[in-house]
């Protein structure tokens, strides 16, 4: 049988051993009942060859990037990923490993940790980070989480309603449960960015947090500075929430611009689209919150002999180890994308990181001018955007089959989220979207 | 030049990205865009100080050179209990990474990838037939976040009718993420106890029972390895008194074709993927928890669901009574492959081999050990098995000790020190894939470090003397924790 090295003479020497005639006779304890159902109803296995063959085809029935162009964001990202980078996750012995409890056998996994944090510091401008937990919408309910745990005397968060929306729908759902948090929207402006009015109206001295997106939702660069002082007129926490972390290595981190807690999605650094999944989140915060955060930490100690070393540390904050009293239920850290991100980082480097971040910014700009000036179309704010922005378009659902005889995807249908928004439609370039490619785009939207 | 040291020969300490490279220097290549991006020069930042600068080959070697510092599943044994370390087979991985999967973007319109929402319906379908149970969601990230959407599950369905109830009851054997899960959800902890061989009797159930009480969270097969075999009288108990039933599928690598969760009274369940179904733990996850649940708790689950409509699938939102979303997007899709990739490798034989033969393993780990260390519960044990260093004591050689010494020895040691109802627990999983000679290799290896503890202690309690580094000192890593590397020496 696959994956199941046990031989006829091997099973009954083993029995022999153990002492039982049967196997049957391991399992007599489990009540008859139970064990005269069990019997599972799927197709028979498959060979290697007939596996492959019908992923495959399940494979081809999907529209992917590599025959289609999309100008898809909205909290993922089609970017390029160095063939490194798969190259290292690959290896066994960081993709067969567990969670490194065994420090001395676990340094690979816990050094590139330690890396891991400290990139996302460097990015962030943020003092410290975690290794990473599950993705960007349960980053920002944790964040959310956290804010509470800091100031639990006070009951009320303020999200903005241009932070992604699936992400507030996560925070909504965290929250429902914990009946003294009161969750309150806050609307945007025609730049796209957070109502920096309706804002301070909305703040008091019950207030825990802000939740802004940095970009937010709309790609828009929300101005944090007037955000900053309008929560430390009421105490407030600053919480930032970044779905395209590539757009901090141009633009001001969120902890240059005092953020107390600045959380995000990693996927769209070294991690495939992979349909949403799997990504991380990160999650940095300021150093005096450090024993409030959720989620691993790896921290730089010494063995006996002086030699440095990494461990998991602060677990006291843990699950497995406070139970019910844990800062948060979490377990896992995403690591193998964290290490793709670690591994994609690292060979972009400084100068790399900030060449990407201005081929995206510079190219989404240049196409947002030609569908204002080439297809007419009319911006639907006018905020400053990194690599994806919202215009709007008549007559979406019309033409969108015209756009899909093309394998063009343009965008996102903000409606579905904005009912109000009936005909914008965010659209993300990066430096995947090749010049034929923005031509097809604009020349289609052209032609209506 | 100095002694060459370990650093130098790649099995030691290495030095961080940090301390690595040279200014200037980047392993990508992008020409310049033309144009400008006209975001306001305010909102800039300078450039990234103290990011890597290094060429493609001097990072693949650091990196390279660092997973040598590491045991896994591929180069060592690694009978962790309660984690499943099975073989991922290479297949999960080639079938992840067709541009097919690997190269869709999440908010593409469901029209356009037919062949993924088709996957993700059978993949529900085929775990929901396994575990017996009526409905399926994915999108849970991992175990814990499936325990969390299953108690919200429970509240709802409970508050629906009237009352969502205080408190949830959890064995002392259970995961500590069921606590914590449980806080997570609004619900305060009651702790039962396990009797003298391990197990849950239903009438410790029957005494903490209330109407206070929302649901009852159990591991089947505990976490002591051990069948909970009054799970039926105890699932009778609980929803009698009008509370539901969540079971904590960690340990269904035990149970393929022995015995369905669905049939145990079973509400609720979690099943990780990373686990029963082979995909790789990656030092940490990503993994997978999806939820399964009995049909009168179906309209709670999360949304999107993916529904069928003849050939097609949608994905549909307009379920009113849904707990909402519990992730972004459809959960971790690329881990959902690889599980679907394994499930139809093997089929309905070949799973319920895979369970048989993971018991088998089992048992002959624990006759083989079983005269040398001891056995805290004599009670028959399923996919692992747990010793305690009880007889290792006398000679003042703890747990921890036969931890570490295993590493010389080359196996990555069982969990430790869990579950906490036993004193100086070793939890030992073995998993199906492993041939029998690895299991005497690792029997003769404990077998060899209990020797050792009797006539040479110090060599068992100064272990490992042949990893890259030795014991670390953990209480200095939390008193004075250092979290980043800075420039010019962390402070």
């Amino acid at each position: 049988m696959r994956y199941t090295p046990h031989t006829p003479a091997d099973k009954e020497r083993m029995l022999r051993t153990i002492g039982v005639a049967a196997f049957e006779d391991l399992i007599r304890h489990i009540p008859a009942e139970l064990r005269q159902n069990a019997k599972i109803s799927l197709p028979p296995g498959l060979t290697e060859v007939a596996v492959k063959r019908r992923m495959a085809a399940l494979a081809r029935q999907n529209a992917s990037a590599q025959d289609w162009s999309f100008f898809l964001g909205g909290g993922i990202y089609h970017h390029a990923i160095p063939s490194a980078v798969d190259a290292i996750i690959s290896r066994a012995e960081f993709a067969t490993s567990y969670t490194p409890y065994q420090p001395e056998v676990s340094q690979g996994t816990l050094q590139a940790m330690y890396e891991f944090q400290t990139l996302i510091c460097q990015l962030s401008g943020m003092e410290v980070a975690n290794a990473g937990v599950y993705d960007g919408a349960s980053a920002a309910a944790e964040a959310v989480l956290m804010a509470r745990r800091i100031q639990d005397e006070r009951h009320r968060v303020l999200v903005s309603r241009a932070l992604h929306p699936q992400y507030r729908q996560v925070i909504a759902t965290f929250l429902r449960n914990l009946v003294d948090v009161e969750l309150v929207e806050i609307p945007f402006t025609e730049s796209g960015a957070t109502d920096p009015e309706a804002l301070a109206r909305a703040l008091d001295d019950r207030t825990m947090c802000v939740v802004v997106g940095y970009p937010n939702f709309f790609g828009v660069v929300e101005e944090l500075a007037p955000l900053r002082s309008a929560c430390d007129r009421h105490g407030a926490l600053l919480a930032t929430v970044t779905t395209e972390p590539l757009s901090l290595a141009l633009l001001k981190p969120p902890g240059a611009w005092g953020a107390d807690i600045a959380v995000g999605e990693g996927q769209s650094l070294g991690v495939p689209m992979s349909l949403g999944g799997p990504g991380y989140g990160f999650f940095a915060t300021q150093k005096k919150f450090v024993r409030s955060l959720p989620g691993r930490l790896v921290g730089e100690t010494v063995d006996g002999e002086g030699r440095r070393g990494f461990v998991l540390t602060l677990s006291t904050r843990e699950q497995h180890i406070r139970r019910e009293k844990a800062t948060s239920n979490i377990c896992t850290s995403q690591s193998l994308c964290v290490l793709a991100s670690t591994v994609f980082m690292s060979l972009l480097g400084k100068q790399g990181m900030r060449r990407l971040a201005e081929v995206n910014a510079r190219r989404a700009h240049r196409v947002r001018e030609r569908l204002v000036k080439e297809a007419g179309l009319a911006p639907a704010f006018t905020g400053p955007f990194f690599n994806e922005f919202a215009v709007n378009v008549g007559g979406l659902t019309e033409r969108s089959s015209r756009f899909f005889e093309k394998r063009i995807v343009p965008g996102i249908e903000l409606s579905q989220w904005y009912p109000e928004m009936r005909d914008a439609l965010l659209v993300c370039v990066t430096e995947m979207n090749e010049e034929e490619e923005i031509d097809g785009l604009v020349r289609t939207f052209t032609a209506r | 030049m100095s002694e060459p040291s370990q650093r130098d020969n790649g099995r030691g300490p290495q030095p961080l990205i940090f301390e690595s490279g040279s200014p200037g220097r980047s392993a990508f290549f992008w020409p310049e865009e033309k144009g400008a991006s006209e975001i306001p020069e305010a909102l800039l930042r300078e450039e990234i100080a103290g990011f890597p600068e290094m060429g493609e080959l001097e990072v693949l070697r650091h990196f390279t050179r660092l997973s040598h510092l590491n045991f896994s599943i591929e180069s060592q044994f690694y009978p962790l209990g309660s984690c499943t370390m099975k073989y991922n087979p290479k297949v999960n991985e080639v079938a992840a990474r067709l541009p097919g999967f690997a190269l869709l973007h999440p908010l593409l319109p469901p029209e356009l990838i037919p062949g993924a929402l088709g996957l993700l319906a059978e993949l529900e379908t085929m775990l929901a037939e396994i575990a017996g149970m009526d409905a399926v969601t994915l999108q849970p990230a991992a175990g814990a976040q499936g325990e969390l959407t299953g108690l919200m599950l429970i509240r709802a369905f409970l508050t629906e009718r009237g009352n969502p109830r205080k408190k949830i009851l959890v064995p002392d054997t259970a995961h500590g993420t069921n606590p914590a899960s449980s806080t997570l959800c609004g619900y305060d902890v009651v702790q039962i106890s396990s009797n003298k061989q391990g197990i849950i009797e239903a009438e410790a159930v029957e005494r903490a029972m209330s109407e206070d009480v929302a649901a009852l969270m159990i591991t089947n097969p505990n976490t002591l390895g051990v069948f909970e075999r009054h799970i039926q009288a105890i699932a009778d108990t609980v929803h009698r008194r009008g509370g539901l039933v969540y079971l904590d599928g960690a340990n269904l690598n035990a149970l393929m074709g022995i015995a369905k969760p669905g049939h145990m009274g079973v509400d609720v369940l979690h099943i990780n993927l990373h686990k029963t179904f082979s995909t790789p733990h990656g030092g940490g996850g990503p993994g997978a928890g999806p939820v399964g649940v009995k049909a009168h708790l179906q309209d709670y689950l999360p949304t999107p669901r993916i529904v069928k409509n003849g050939e097609r699938c949608e994905l549909r939102e307009d379920f009113p009574k849904s707990v909402g979303r519990v992730r972004s997007f459809l959960g971790n899709f690329g881990i959902l492959v690889r599980a679907y990739t394994y499930m139809i490798s093997l089929g309905s034989d070949g799973l319920e081999e895979a369970s048989r033969m993971a018991v088998l393993n089992a048992n002959y780990l624990r006759k083989r050990l079983e005269n040398t260390y001891f056995l805290p519960s004599p009670e028959p044990s399923m996919h692992e098995c747990v010793f305690t260093d009880k007889n290792q004591q006398k000679n003042g050689v703890t747990t921890l000790d036969i931890a570490k010494r295993l590493l010389d020895y080359g196996f990555h040691p069982p969990t430790i020190y869990f579950p906490l109802v036993v004193s100086g627990a070793l939890m030992i999983e073995p998993t199906e894939t492993e041939t029998r000679e690895t299991l005497d290799a690792f029997a003769e290896a404990m077998l060899s470090i209990a020797r050792e503890a009797k006539e040479e202690p110090a060599v068992v309690k100064s272990a490992p003397h042949t990893t890259p580094v030795g014991r670390l000192d953990e209480a200095r890593a939390a008193r004075r924790p250092v979290l980043r590397w800075e420039p010019g020496g962390s402070d």
